[in-house]
C-alpha cells in the first residue's frame, strides 16, 4: 500500500467536477533575510485553480503570474523526486501530491517550510543536516564474502522483507514531522533509520552489526517515542514507525 | 572575483549517467559532480518499467537479438556498432547494479526477474521476449538510490544546487565550466581537464510532458552556445501512455504485464497497427496509433480526446506487486482505481533521442569525425547514437549505465595524462553578463508567459504529427518568442536562492533547443521513427538515412543562424528493412 492518508481509494471521479475553476487563497509563510526579514510572516495569495490541481500548480501559478520572488524547491511534480515537502495546513506533505480538492477550499490554505531544519528563504530549508544523518548510517550494501560471477540469489520472501523501506525518496517529510527531531537536532530522525532498515533486513547485506551499533547510540533509535507522526507524514506510505520498531527489536535480539 | 576550483574531472549532472560516470572517475582521478538539484532528485528516479539485458533468466534470449531490436526500433538510424556495445555490456551493467545492492524483483528461483517491454522480441521479431530487469515499477528510483549510495560509500564530492551555465574552452580544448551557486548567487569557475555533461533532456519545451520541471536542456544549450553541434534533434519521443491531461508517465511495463489499450468501442485497436506484438509495439507506432484513433473519432471521454489503458483483467495482487506506483498515480491524480476501471491515457513528450554527438567512448564531437579534447557527454544529453529515430523502452536506463560508465572511464583516462588548459581571460564574464542582463531587464516580459506560449506552440506544431506548414508556424512563433525573451524582467533581484532568475536562464536554453528541433525537423522530408511528417509519410533511405548535425553560427552582424549538415549512419550487419511488428 502506498496510499497517502488524505487520498481515499473510493472517491469516484465526478464527471466534470474537476473542470470548475475557482479561486482559493494560499496563505504562505514567507521569509527573506536578504531583504531584511528577521522573522517569517504570513502573506495571502488568491489564485484561480482547478480543484484537481496540485498545491504545486498553485504555487507555480503564483510565482509565474503574480510574484516571481516566491521561492521553493520542485522538480518531478509527481511525488518521486522528493523536492517539495512542505507543511500544508499544518501537516507535512509533498506539494505535488496534494490535490487542492482534498483540502478545505473555502478557508485559506496555509503553506510553510518543513520544521526543524534551518530556514533559508520562504519554503526552502537547509537540507544538509538531513542528508548528513542519512550518510551517517552507511546507506550502502556491505558485503565481505566472495562476489559471485552472476547475480546474488535472493528469494522473493527475502526481497519482500525490506520492500517497504526501499520506497524512501529522502523528502524529509517524516524527519521534520518528528517532535523528537524538533527538540533535538542531533537525533538521526526517521528517514535515516528507514535507510538503515533497508539494508539491515536485506539478506545480501553483511553490515547489520555496524549499523546497529551506530543506531544504538544515544541519538539513535531509542529516542523514538512512537508518536507515528512520521508514518502519517510519509508520502510514500512507508510504515516508518513499524520499521523503527523492527530495528529496535533487532538491537535487543541482535538478530535480523 | 569568482571562486576558482580545480579538479581533474568535472561531471555535470547527478542522475544515473553522471553518478555512474563518477563511480569510475573518482576511483582514478580527482573528481567533482555538479548538480542543479540534489542527486536523489534527478529524473532518472522517475523511470519505472525496467532495464533490458539478455540475461535469459526466464526464457531464451541473447544480446544479438537485443542489438537487432534496438536497431529496428530506432528505424535504422541507430549507429550499429554502438547498439552492439550497449546490448553486449547490458548484461554486466545489470549484474554490476545487483552487486551494488539494487533490489531487483526476483524469480521464484531467486534470480533477477524479467518482463516484456515494447519492441523487445525473440529471434528478430517472432514474439515479445522477457528481457526487462525491474524492481516493481520503480526501477529508475532504485537505480538512482543505489548509485547515490555507492557515491556515498566512495566519498564522491558533490556540489549540490550548482547550475552550470557555461563551458570554458581555450584553443578548441576544454578548460572547465562556470557554475552559479543557488544559495548565494555567486559564480564559481571550475578548472578541469575533462568535463562530462550528463544533464538529461529538455522535455519542458513541450506542454504535455513526463519530464520534470528542471529538464530544460541546460547542458545541451551550453554546448550549443559554444558553437558545438547537436545531432538528430528532430527525433523526440512521445510516450504513448501519459495520464490524460497531465502527462505523468504510466510505464510501458503495464502493457508488458498484460495491459491493453482500447478505444471508445472497447476495441483493442493495436491489433490493427501491429498484428504480431500489438500493444507492445515501439512507442512511436503506439503514439501515432492513439493520435489516429482520437482523430478518427474513436477517442474516449466526454470530448473523445484520449484512449484508455485497461488493466482491470489483471489480478489486483499482481498490480500491487508489479505496478504499485502507477496504480497509485492513477488513484491520486485522476481518482481512478485501475483495478476496476480503465485509465485515460494520451501521448506525452518523453525523451530526446538527439543531443550532444559522441563516439562510443562518450567523447563529444566537434564535427562528423573530430573529438573535442576533454569534452564528454552521456545519457539523454548525448547522442551516441544508440536510439536512432526512436528509443526502445528500458534502453535509456541501460544507456545511462553503459555509456555513463564509459564516459567516466574515458574522462579519467584522459585527465590522468593531460595537462590543465589555461582558463580564458575573464572566464565567468559571459555568465555574469547573462545573469546581469536578466536581473536588470526592464522590458516587462514574464518568463512564465513566454514559456507557456513556447510549450503550446511546440505541442501544436512539432509533436507527434508534423508538416512543413506546422513547422514553419513553429519557426515564426519561436522567432517572436526569442525577440520577446530579450525583454524578460525578473522580479527577484536578490542573490539568495534566486530561482526566478534561473528560470529565466533555463527558458533561454529551451528557446534555443526548440529552434534546433524545429529547423532540423523541417529539413527532414521523410518519416522515420519519432519524426513523422504527414507531407512525407514514407521513410526515405536514399536521401535521409543519415544523422542531422546542427550548428549555431553567427553572421558578420552577430545574428544567429542554424546551419544543417549530415553524418552517415554506421551500418555493420543489419541492412534497413521495412519496419513491421
Amino acid at each position: 500500500m502506498t496510499e497517502t492518508l488524505d487520498t481515499p481509494l473510493d472517491h469516484a471521479p465526478e464527471a466534470g467536477a474537476g473542470l470548475q475553476r475557482r479561486t482559493v487563497t494560499l496563505r504562505i509563510r514567507r521569509f527573506n533575510p536578504e531583504a531584511g526579514d528577521t522573522e517569517p510572516s504570513w502573506h495571502d495569495y488568491p489564485v484561480e485553480v482547478l480543484p484537481t490541481d496540485r498545491i504545486l500548480d498553485a504555487l507555480n501559478k503564483i510565482k509565474w503570474e503574480q510574484d516571481g520572488t516566491l521561492t521553493y524547491r520542485r522538480s518531478c511534480a509527481h511525488g518521486i523526486c522528493g523536492s517539495d515537502a512542505m507543511r500544508i495546513n499544518g501537516r507535512n506533505r509533498l506539494a505535488c501530491k496534494t490535490l487542492i480538492k482534498d483540502l478545505n477550499m473555502d478557508a485559506a490554505i496555509t503553506v510553510e517550510a518543513i520544521k526543524g531544519l534551518p530556514l533559508e528563504k520562504d519554503l526552502i530549508v537547509d537540507m544538509e543536516p538531513f542528508f548528513q544523518a542519512y550518510r551517517d548510517i552507511n546507506p550502502f550494501l556491505i558485503t565481505e564474502s566472495h562476489e559471485p560471477t552472476r547475480e546474488r540469489l535472493q528469494s522473493q520472501h527475502d526481497r519482500d522483507r525490506f520492500d517497504d523501506t526501499t520506497k524512501c525518496i529522502l523528502c524529509a517529510a517524516c524527519t521534520t514531522a518528528c517532535p523528537v527531531f524538533w527538540t533535538d537536532g542531533q537525533y538521526f530522525g526517521p528517514a535515516a533509520i528507514v535507510g538503515a532498515h533497508r539494508f539491515i533486513f536485506d539478506s545480501r547485506d553483511e553490515g547489520a552489526s555496524q549499523r546497529l551499533d551506530i543506531l544504538n547510540d544515544r541519538e539513535g533509535v531509542w529516542r523514538c517515542r512512537t508518536t507515528f507522526n512520521c508514518t502519517e507524514a510519509c508520502p510514500r506510505g512507508i510504515q516508518i514507525t513499524q520499521a523503527i520498531q523492527e530495528v529496535k527489536r533487532a538491537l535487543i535480539s541482535r538478530r535480523v | 572575483m569568482p571562486q576558482v576550483h580545480k579538479y581533474d574531472v568535472i561531471i555535470v549532472g547527478a542522475g544515473g549517467a553522471g553518478m555512474r560516470a563518477a563511480l569510475e572517475s573518482s576511483k582514478r582521478v580527482r573528481t567533482a559532480v555538479l548538480t542543479k538539484l540534489y542527486p536523489t532528485r534527478s529524473h532518472t528516479g522517475a523511470a519505472q518499467g525496467g532495464m533490458c539485458a539478455a540475461l535469459a533468466n526466464v526464457e531464451e534470449d541473447n544480446w544479438e537479438w537485443h542489438t537487432f531490436d534496438t536497431i529496428k526500433g530506432g528505424d535504422y538510424l541507430v549507429d550499429q556498432d554502438a547498439a552492439e556495445i550497449m546490448a553486449k555490456e547490458a548484461i554486466d551493467a545489470v549484474l554490476d547494479l545487483e552487486k551494488m545492492g539494487l533490489p531487483f524483483s526476483r524469480t521464484p528461483e531467486g534470480r533477477i526477474d524479467q518482463r516484456r517491454f515494447g519492441g523487445h522480441t525473440r529471434n528478430h521479431g517472432e514474439a515479445a521476449v522477457r528481457r526487462a530487469c525491474y524492481a516493481a515499477d520503480r526501477t529508475g528510483h532504485m537505480i538512482l538510490q543505489t548509485l547515490y549510495q555507492q557515491c556515498i560509500k566512495r566519498s564522491v564530492e558533490f556540489y549540490n544546487e550548482f547550475y552550470v551555465l557555461d563551458l570554458l574552452m581555450n584553443g578548441g580544448e576544454v578548460a572547465g565550466v562556470v557554475a552559479y551557486e543557488l544559495s548565494t548567487g555567486e559564480l564559481h569557475v571550475f578548472q578541469a581537464k575533462s568535463v562530462v555533461f550528463a544533464t538529461g533532456g529538455f522535455g519542458r519545451v513541450f506542454k504535455t510532458t513526463s519530464n520534470a520541471l528542471s529538464l530544460t536542456g541546460d547542458g545541451m544549450g551550453v554546448v550549443w552556445r559554444r558553437g558545438l553541434p547537436l545531432e538528430d534533434m528532430e527525433f523526440y519521443q512521445f510516450h504513448p501512455t501519459g495520464l490524460a491531461g497531465l502527462g505523468i508517465l504510466l510505464t510501458e511495463g503495464a502493457r508488458g504485464e498484460g495491459g491493453i489499450l482500447r478505444n471508445n468501442e472497447g476495441e483493442r485497436f493495436m491489433e490493427r497497427y501491429a498484428p504480431t506484438i500489438k500493444d507492445l509495439a515501439p512507442r512511436d507506432m503506439v503514439s501515432r496509433a492513439i493520435y489516429t484513433e482520437v482523430r478518427q473519432g474513436r477517442g474516449c471521454g466526454p470530448n473523445q480526446e484520449y484512449v484508455v489503458l485497461d488493466l482491470t483483467h489483471i489480478p489486483a495482487e499482481q498490480l500491487e506487486a508489479k505496478l504499485p506506483d502507477i496504480t497509485e498515480f492513477s488513484r491520486t491524480y485522476l481518482g481512478i482505481d485501475p483495478t476496476t476501471e480503465p485509465v485515460p491515457v494520451y501521448p506525452t513528450a518523453h525523451y530526446a533521442m538527439g543531443g550532444i554527438p559522441t563516439d562510443i567512448d562518450a567523447r563529444a564531437l566537434r564535427d562528423n569525425q573530430e573529438v573535442v579534447r576533454g569534452l564528454y557527454a552521456a545519457g539523454e544529453a548525448a547522442c551516441v547514437s544508440v536510439h536512432g529515430a526512436n528509443r526502445l523502452g528500458t534502453n535509456s536506463l541501460l544507456d545511462i549505465n553503459v555509456f555513463g560508465r564509459r564516459a567516466g572511464l574515458a574522462a579519467a583516462d584522459y585527465a590522468a595524462t593531460a595537462h590543465f588548459v589555461d582558463l580564458p581571460d575573464n572566464p565567468e564574464g559571459d555568465v555574469r553578463m547573462l545573469v546581469d542582463r536578466l536581473l536588470n531587464g526592464t522590458g516587462g516580459e514574464r518568463t512564465g508567459a513566454i514559456r507557456a506560449e513556447l510549450q503550446q506552440s511546440m505541442d501544436d506544431h512539432a509533436s507527434v504529427y508534423r508538416t512543413d506548414t506546422t513547422l514553419k508556424q513553429a519557426e515564426v512563433d519561436l522567432a517572436e518568442l526569442k525577440r520577446r525573451y530579450h525583454d524578460v524582467t525578473v522580479q527577484d533581484k536578490g542573490k539568495r536562492y534566486n530561482t526566478d532568475v534561473l528560470e529565466a536562464v533555463e527558458l533561454g536554453f529551451l528557446l534555443d533547443l526548440a529552434e534546433v528541433l524545429v529547423v532540423s525537423a523541417r529539413a527532414r522530408n521523410e518519416s522515420r521513427g519519432g519524426h513523422f511528417r504527414e507531407d512525407y509519410p514514407q521513410r526515405d533511405d536514399v536521401n535521409f538515412m543519415r544523422h542531422t548535425m546542427a550548428y549555431r553560427e553567427l553572421d558578420s552582424e552577430g545574428n544567429e543562424a542554424i546551419r544543417l549538415d549530415y553524418k552517415p549512419v554506421t551500418v555493420t550487419r543489419y541492412q534497413p528493412m521495412e519496419r513491421k511488428y
